[in-house]
């Protein structure tokens, strides 16, 4: 298995350190790592998968707007970042593999690195009151 | 392949009687090919004496920085081959991100510090500027892939391979940085592909434990993480590397005995000192010449 890029290795070690859910995905939209606290959401630690696609692993999550309106695991920010290389931000409904029901702002944005290397995305995510 | 070290301490040049044996010059290594291609691995005040070393007949030199922090570039201005009219210099460095290699090496080749301008040099000078995540070109009999890997700022590591062995580079590096051990797999940590299964890493051992304590994300390794990373890369020499200036040459042999010590690691260690050669042949003997 080839070393990945530096960002990403950073990323990793970042996330590791965070309380907050974050996920980390390569730059062909593989969820390469995710720490602890986006494990409780997902309702299966890191240590137990393996490197999946984003869309497959996002999907199970039932993600919904506002609105209460299914969203495309492709609008989603963690997938809009590693495919369009812009950050995103929004609020969404979740269910995690645990069945609970959440409310989410989620912030994602690319990894650029020098010279323009797109290096992978990152995702950070907050639980909300129900407003 | 012939590796001879010309500097090998960290941060800032320390001659004196404490450092005879492994030397008081920073980072620069000469990589010298079966087929007469000259490399020459950074730009510390080692450069100097390499530089006065080489014939006036040579005509092509390739110059490959890690980064531009002022230990590996502060001999580039006394490198004789700079002031040759009919040398080819050709200069390999990280790609930043607003200013070119030339432009940031100018900085410091330009007054106040430093009396002559870069494009007043009589050699004739090429930049590459190398941008990519594992970017590899032919220099010579050389294949050289460069990456970039974990220190503050854009700084890369090389991998130098030929028909007689492979030589890593990376002389300022803290691939542990975030990290207790180097428990995770390879592809999880920093330059782990350039150093992979190499005959000769030459790493950054600056620190003591203690001393990395206080230092962690200065980008620099211990002796004990140096030690580690090659076991992790599988190498079958390391030479620790990149001496910090308070280490005298007492000091040098405990911390490598120390860790010699410790256990029995899968590869042989030949001690970063100044002067030293290490001949890597087709059947990769590993000469050690001092």
């Amino acid at each position: 298995m080839p070393q990945k890029e530096i960002e990403l290795i950073l990323a990793r070690h970042l996330a590791s350190y965070l309380a907050v859910p974050v996920f980390v995905a390569d730059p062909t939209g593989n969820l390469v790592y995710y720490n602890e606290q986006a494990g409780a959401v997902l309702g299966h630690p890191f240590e137990d998968s393996e490197d999946l696609p984003l869309y497959d692993r996002l999907s199970a999550l039932e993600p919904k707007d506002e609105k209460g309106l299914p969203i495309p695991v492709e609008r989603l920010p963690l997938a809009v970042a590693v495919a369009e290389q812009r950050p995103v931000h929004c609020r969404l409904r979740i269910r995690g593999l645990d069945g609970v029901h959440r409310y989410i702002e989620a912030t994602a944005f690319p990894l650029i690195g020098f010279g323009g290397r797109h290096a992978g995305a990152m995702s950070v995510f907050w639980e909300i009151e129900e407003e | 392949m012939k590796v001879t070290i010309w500097g090998s301490r960290g941060s800032v040049a320390t001659p004196g009687p404490d450092t005879v044996r492994y030397g008081g010059n920073t980072s620069c290594v000469e990589v010298r090919g079966e087929g007469g291609t000259l490399l020459v691995l950074d730009a510390g005040t080692g450069i100097r004496r390499l530089g006065a070393s080489l014939p006036e007949t040579i005509r092509r030199v390739d110059l490959l920085l890690t980064h531009l922090h002022m230990d590996h570039i502060q001999g580039l201005g006394f490198f004789a081959p700079l002031r040759r009219a009919g040398v080819e210099v050709h200069i390999w460095g990280p790609a930043g991100s607003n200013h070119s290699l030339r432009s940031r090496l100018g900085r410091y080749l330009s007054p106040p510090l430093f009396p002559v301008h870069i494009r007043e040099m009589p050699c004739t000078l090429y930049f590459h500027e190398l941008p990519d995540g594992l970017a590899t070109h032919e220099i010579g009999e050389f294949e050289v892939s460069a990456a970039v890997v974990c220190h503050p700022d854009p700084t890369l590591g090389y991998r130098i391979a030929s028909a007689s062995g492979t030589l890593a580079y990376l002389p300022d590096h803290e691939p542990a940085l975030g990290l207790s051990g180097f428990t995770l797999p390879g592809q999880w940590v920093s330059g782990y592909s350039l150093a992979r299964d190499v005959d000769l890493l030459i790493h950054d051992a600056q620190y003591t434990g203690s001393q990395y304590e206080e230092r962690v994300g200065w980008g620099h390794s211990t002796m004990r993480q140096a030690f580690e990373f090659a076991e992790l890369a599988g190498v079958r020499r390391l030479s620790p590397f990149h001496h910090d200036p308070t280490h005298d040459d007492d000091t040098l042999d405990f911390l490598i005995d120390v860790e010699q010590a410790a256990r029995e690691w899968p590869f042989a260690v030949i001690p970063g000192a100044e002067g030293s050669t290490v001949t890597l042949t087709q059947w990769s003997n590993g000469l050690v010449e001092h």
